[in-house]
């Protein structure tokens, strides 16, 4: 338990999240706000005297009203007394360089009677700029501390931690009176729930929509009170906005001398990175950049994961004895639990770049670059990086999308993503491909392979983007959808803030889709393992007197355990498909691969190889190519895997939901089961329809 | 009457009113209120989106919604 609960309230882009990660290092963790899907970002450090502070990152936000989930919170925690994180104390940050628009938040914040410090950070920005602000005499202004920061030097942070221990100040009146403008309403429900602080109530009556902290008995009451003297929201939070703009000209006015005329720098960066030739040139470099990063940095470390975990699941099968406990552990925890950190280099490595991108200002031009393109197929600038982040992998990808405010937008986006070729499916393309390719095949100058390989990953993209064009007719806007944006000034990135980013993201996915990935590996562990027929039951008889007498032990060891998967759980289940997937041109047997793949799409390879009894491992692609080319198809007597068959395996694979934990986050993100079920829906139907067309145009 | 899209680049003209309310609180949340001055910094290579700089920063909004907001002549 802490002794203190502070907030950090303050725009996007003021230097909040780096006074954060000065004040808490590594003692932080993401959670959830109870109720919502918003992540919330606390730590904690000690005070001097000794006392526990919970600091709690608020979502930046330009005013107190929110515009989109994320900023929901903010009110939520604010005007919540009771919410477990209502704050003792708020640490209200702000750009100096840009003060007017950060005064805005201030003294909307500053109004509801709740202890305030006012930060002013970048005052080294400020000061390069020649901008002189009377401290002093803005702190009598304001009414409250002011502290100036650099958080790029720790300046002012000792400041801050004595500020903290102090209290902070309430200021003893209103900086804007809301009953200017409505007078009844604010102070009927001030006296209705006895409060006295007239911003406060008037608040209540703005957020009544979004107040779950109410009773449906204060709900309908302040309802009536707003009825009663026709309270039009809208038209008086512009009548705030107004009179708050006109009162912080003046204080602006009086505190604050500009002695140099104002820079071009941004001016002239800002010329490049969106020229029309040499802006697209270099995002596209960028894209590169990311894209080549995720597949060809990321591949060690994975082989170190993967290797590192044969090692330990070798050690557990000899170690303990054999039975079903062994084979859950190895099997059903290890492999799930490798299954899950396996992506963690790609996961780090994406949120390198994104919040490199975010830190220096260059997403925001990219966003302005891309949202006339992205807007032809229904989606917004703001889809470019989940789009291009979900080549990698869907789940940090889907979890990216909270930077869009348009709701619609914003579900077209994580609609579509997971058609984008995500990194699972790359290990079964590359086996597929290598199977009905021959390796010489070349096309002009090109490799036939690649060439394949390039046109899955086209593909992808293709029916990501035509889906969302689709969409874009299907699904309704709730709220008017307007795009503005701020394009900040650009800035030499916080190392510290880039790896904190890293860090959060990736231990948010061990933990979010850790859960579901296990789980569902566990339950496909014992789907696998166990059957309830005859056969399986008698596995190891039948497959005895099945074996020529001089095979080897490892031989009949392969034998039974395909011999046993084809009995199993799975195994029937893949045989009851059967017949809907037969005109796709796949048997009972890769059946049973595409069951298995929804744990994770790259289940497909070992699984075919247990179920051919190849008894080799996952990296040994050479052995389980040899032997699918001499699988052979019973009615045809020709092989198995003809160029149909692989083709209309690998557009299923491209285009099929196939991924628990893409569906699980997609839940999260959406509260509620009708989007990820849709889209299961939805990416099934498509796979089927597609696999079929090529495989019977092709055979 | 003048509305935002119809400015070139590095024009400067002064905010009279809007045309939608939704954008209106936003937009005057950002500080852009009736009677500020704005200056267009740039246009993307599509003609669209449009940035502008306001009272301390920079602005990026769609051309459809800056038809939306209305200038004084």
């Amino acid at each position: 338990m802490s002794d203190l609960t502070v907030a950090l309230i303050g725009n996007p882009n003021s230097g909040k999240t780096t006074i954060f990660n000065l004040l808490t290092g590594l003692n932080q963790k993401t959670g959830n706000f109870p109720g919502i899907t918003v992540d919330k970002k606390s730590g904690s450090f000690k005070l001097s005297d000794g006392r526990k502070v919970e600091l709690v990152d608020l979502p930046g936000c330009y005013s107190i009203y929110p515009k989109s989930l994320d900023e929901q919170v903010v009110q939520e925690v604010i005007l919540d007394k009771d919410h477990p994180q209502h704050p003792d104390l708020i640490l209200v940050v702000a750009d100096t360089t840009n003060l007017r628009r950060n005064l805005l938040l201030f003294t909307q914040i500053r109004d509801l009677g709740i202890p305030c410090i006012f930060i002013l950070n970048m005052i080294d920005v400020a000061d390069k700029r020649g901008l002189r602000i009377d401290i002093r005499n803005l702190q009598i202004d304001l009414g409250v501390q002011i502290i100036t920061a650099n958080s790029r030097t720790k300046a002012g942070l000792k400041n801050i931690r004595a500020a903290i221990e102090s209290g902070g100040k309430v200021s003893k009146t209103l900086f804007q009176d809301p009953k200017e403008f409505c007078p009844e309403v604010v102070e009927e429900i001030e006296k209705h729930i006895d409060s006295d602080n007239a911003y406060y109530a008037y608040q209540l009556a703005q957020h009544l929509e979004y107040a779950s902290y109410l009773s449906d008995e204060q709900i309908g009451l302040i309802k009536k009170i707003r009825d009663k003297h026709g309270f039009d929201k809208v038209d008086i939070q512009k009548e705030e906005s107004k009179a708050r703009y006109a009162k912080i000209e003046e204080v602006v006015a009086r505190n604050l001398k500009s002695e140099k005329p104002k820079e071009l720098v941004n001016q002239k960066i800002d010329s490049i990175l969106t020229h029309p030739v040499l802006g697209y040139l270099l995002f596209f470099g960028v894209i590169l950049l990311i894209f080549q990063a995720i597949f060809a940095w990321a591949d060690w470390p994975m082989t170190l994961i993967e290797n590192a975990f044969a090692e330990v699941s070798g050690f557990t099968k000899n170690a303990l004895p054999a039975g079903i406990l062994n084979d859950l552990l190895t099997d059903g925890v290890i492999a799930g639990l490798a299954g899950v950190l396996v992506f963690i280099p790609q996961i780090a490595i994406l949120f390198a770049f994104i919040s490199l991108l975010e830190e220096t200002g260059y997403m925001a031009r990219a966003v302005f670059l891309m949202d006339r393109i992205m807007r032809n197929f229904g989606l917004s600038g703001k889809s470019v990086v989940p789009l291009v982040s979900g080549m990698a992998c869907a789940i940090p990808a889907i979890m990216s999308t909270r930077s869009i405010e348009s709701w619609k937008d914003r579900l077209i986006t994580i609609f579509v993503t997971p058609f984008m070729s995500c990194s699972a499916r790359l290990p079964v393309y590359t086996i597929l491909i290598g199977l009905i390719i021959p390796e010489d095949d070349k096309f002009w100058i090109f490799n036939m392979q690649g060439l394949a390989l390039t046109a899955m990953y086209l593909l992808g993209f293709v029916a990501a983007i035509g889906s969302a064009a689709l969409l874009r007719f299907l699904i309704k806007a709730k709220h008017s959808n307007y795009f503005v944006m701020e394009l900040p000034s650009y800035k030499w990135p916080s190392w510290k803030n880039v790896g904190l980013t890293i860090y959060d993201k990736t231990f948010t996915f061990v933990v979010e889709a850790g859960k579901v990935i296990i789980a569902i590996s566990i339950i496909l562990w014992a789907m696998a393992s166990y059957g309830i027929n005859e056969e399986f039951k008698n596995a190891e008889r039948i497959v005895q007197g099945n074996m020529p007498p001089n095979a080897t032990e490892e031989a009949y060891d392969n034998q039974l355990a395909s011999f046993k998967l084809e009995h199993s759980l799975a195994g029937s289940f893949g045989k009851l498909i059967e017949p809907a997937i037969k005109p796709l041109g796949y048997d009972w047997k890769i059946g049973i691969a595409l069951i298995t793949s929804f744990a994770a799409r790259e289940v497909f390879v070992g699984t075919i190889s247990t179920i051919y009894s190849i008894g080799a491992s996952e990296e040994d692609e050479v052995t389980i190519r040899e032997r699918l080319k001499n699988e052979v198809n019973p009615e045809t007597g020709g092989p198995v895997y003809t160029p149909a068959v692989g083709w209309s395996l690998m557009v299923f694979y491209a285009f099929a939901m196939q991924c628990m934990s893409t569906l699980a986050v997609v839940y999260r993100e959406t509260k509620g089961w009708k989007w990820p079920l849709l889209q299961l829906i939805y990416m099934t139907v498509v796979a089927y329809a597609a696999a079929f067309i090529v495989y019977q145009v092709y055979s | 009457m003048r509305n935002l899209s119809e400015l070139k680049i590095n024009q400067t003209a002064r905010i009279k009113d809007f045309l939608d309310k939704d954008l209106s609180i936003k937009l005057m949340e950002m500080g852009c209120l009736p009677g500020t001055e704005i200056k267009i910094q740039l246009i993307a290579p599509f003609g669209d989106p449009i940035a502008v700089s306001v009272s301390d920063y920079c602005l990026s909004i769609r051309k459809r919604d800056a038809k939306k907001v209305l200038l004084e002549d």
